[in-house]
């Protein structure tokens, strides 16, 4: 339970970061807050000979407003975004999925775009930042590019990472009025691993978006119309049944197409009703 | 930049209930292990070592979070606080402790000192956190004793109490 031997680069600027990545190549991994790498490390599931941290780099830190999107630096800490004042009103969606992220005691040292690298297929802001059809930028010390969330996630815990690559932000683009948002998630305790977590975004013109995580490899999407119109029931139901749900320890693949279902349904009716 | 290689340890220096702290720690030591087998601080426990348990939770910054899914080489510079900071003075319990006590809020006591970081760090930066709030934190932390009710007691009392020396002092 404590991690194979690695070197260590403490990067004060991402240029350093991004040259200390580019030497070690497929050997080295990112460490920012370390809240899904350390646990990996002490099991020793990944066994990387350089870890480069990048907490220290300043221009890493900053959540900014960039022409309608909320760009989130890669140091930025679960709990900064969820403290910072503007989030309900810019990011509704993702300030009721954060206190869903681990624990508080987790949340104060991982990073919103650590979660997004993890991968994991349960976890809350990879599922918020597709259903928001957000996009993840990454660089390398030669060039940037910028992948939709739907390119980014690959598989489970599988992101478009390359070696030598790194997450710089990951952008949310900002809350449009007449817009309504809703997150929900069941799990076995608070902080648990979602069975399935849902989240929903009605817009002004009465179309609807619902992506579900927990069930599939990676977080899915899918357009709805209207919960009173016809189609809505099937189309829901065929969505639930494309997910590929498997049984496990947590709960069977029946429950969580029931829950795809109805938590389904619920949480774009709430969406609805949050529409304004 | 700061490269830490593996074959040898490395300096790292940080406060630790309110020292400065010089120690030397191989790059992939954990910040539990550093303060417990390096520092002997063994106030801080640790349970499961992946980030489940809690029992290795401790104050950085001001923040609870858990020692085990840190590296000590990560800690540079932070300002860390463990249950071993946590008394007034010598032998004077801190309010939140005295009502751990009073509640019967630990039995093997093996949970007590993460959750005494984790509601310290609350009751400091939100006095009037609500139950739920409190409850909320603790689903952060195993105990396999209490049943946790005792611990929300205690943690309800002691926030009675803060505030009333708040409102006193
Ligand atoms: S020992 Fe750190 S959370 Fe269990
Ligand atoms: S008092 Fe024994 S585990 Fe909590």
């Amino acid at each position: 339970m404590k991690p194979a031997p690695f070197d260590f680069v403490r990067a004060d600027s991402l240029g350093e970061a991004l040259e200390a990545l580019h030497e070690a190549g497929d050997e080295a991994r990112v460490i920012a807050g370390g809240q899904s790498l350390v646990p990996m490390l002490n099991m020793r599931l990944a066994r990387p000979s350089v870890l480069v941290d990048v907490m220290r780099i300043r221009e890493l830190c900053r959540i900014e407003e960039r022409k309608g999107q909320i760009v989130v630096g890669a140091a930025v800490k679960q709990v900064e975004l969820e403290r910072w004042s503007p989030l309900a009103a810019l990011l509704p969606l993702v300030a009721s999925a954060l206190p869903w992220v681990g624990h508080a005691q987790t949340r104060s040292r991982g990073t919103v775009c650590g979660s997004l690298a993890h991968a994991d297929p349960s976890a809350e802001l990879p599922l918020a930042l597709l259903a928001l059809g957000g996009e993840v930028h990454l660089r390398n010390r030669r060039k940037k590019r910028v992948l939709p969330a739907s390119a980014f996630f690959m598989g489970m815990m599988a992101t478009a990472v390359e070696p030598g690559e790194m997450i710089e932000a990951v952008a949310f683009p900002s809350h449009p009025m007449g817009t309504g948002t809703a997150f929900n998630e069941v799990a076995r305790r608070h902080g648990d691993f979602a069975i399935v977590a849902c989240a929903a975004i009605a817009r002004a013109d009465g179309t609807n978006r619902l992506a579900v995580g927990g069930v599939a490899d990676t977080p899915q999407a899918i357009e709805l119309p209207d919960p009173a119109d016809d189609g809505f029931e099937d189309a829901l139901n065929e969505f639930a049944w494309s997910l590929g749900a498997r049984d496990d320890l947590h709960a069977s693949a029946r429950y969580r197409r029931d829950l795809v279902r109805s938590l389904g349904r619920q949480t774009v009716e709430e969406a609805i009703a949050w529409r304004s | 930049m700061a490269k830490l290689s593996r074959e040898a340890s490395h300096e790292v220096r940080f406060r630790l209930n309110g020292r400065n702290v010089t120690a030397q720690a191989p790059a992939r030591m954990l910040l539990t292990d550093l303060l417990r087998h390096v520092l002997g601080e063994t106030g801080t426990h640790v349970g499961c070592e992946h980030g489940v348990c809690g029992a290795c939770t401790v104050q950085l910054d001001g923040e609870p979070v858990r020692a085990c899914l840190m590296l000590a080489a990560q800690a540079e510079g932070a300002d860390i606080r463990t249950v071993e900071g946590l008394e007034l003075a010598p032998g004077a319990l801190s309010p939140l402790q005295a009502a751990f006590r009073e509640h019967f809020a630990l039995q093997c006591g093996f949970c007590t000192a993460g959750i005494l970081m984790s509601l310290d760090a609350l009751l400091e930066r939100a006095p009037d956190a609500s139950e739920e709030t409190i409850r909320e934190h603790l689903s952060g932390h195993l105990c396999r004793c209490t049943g946790y009710t005792p611990i929300v007691k205690a943690a309800l009392a002691a926030q009675a109490q803060l505030k009333e020396e708040a409102a006193n002092a």
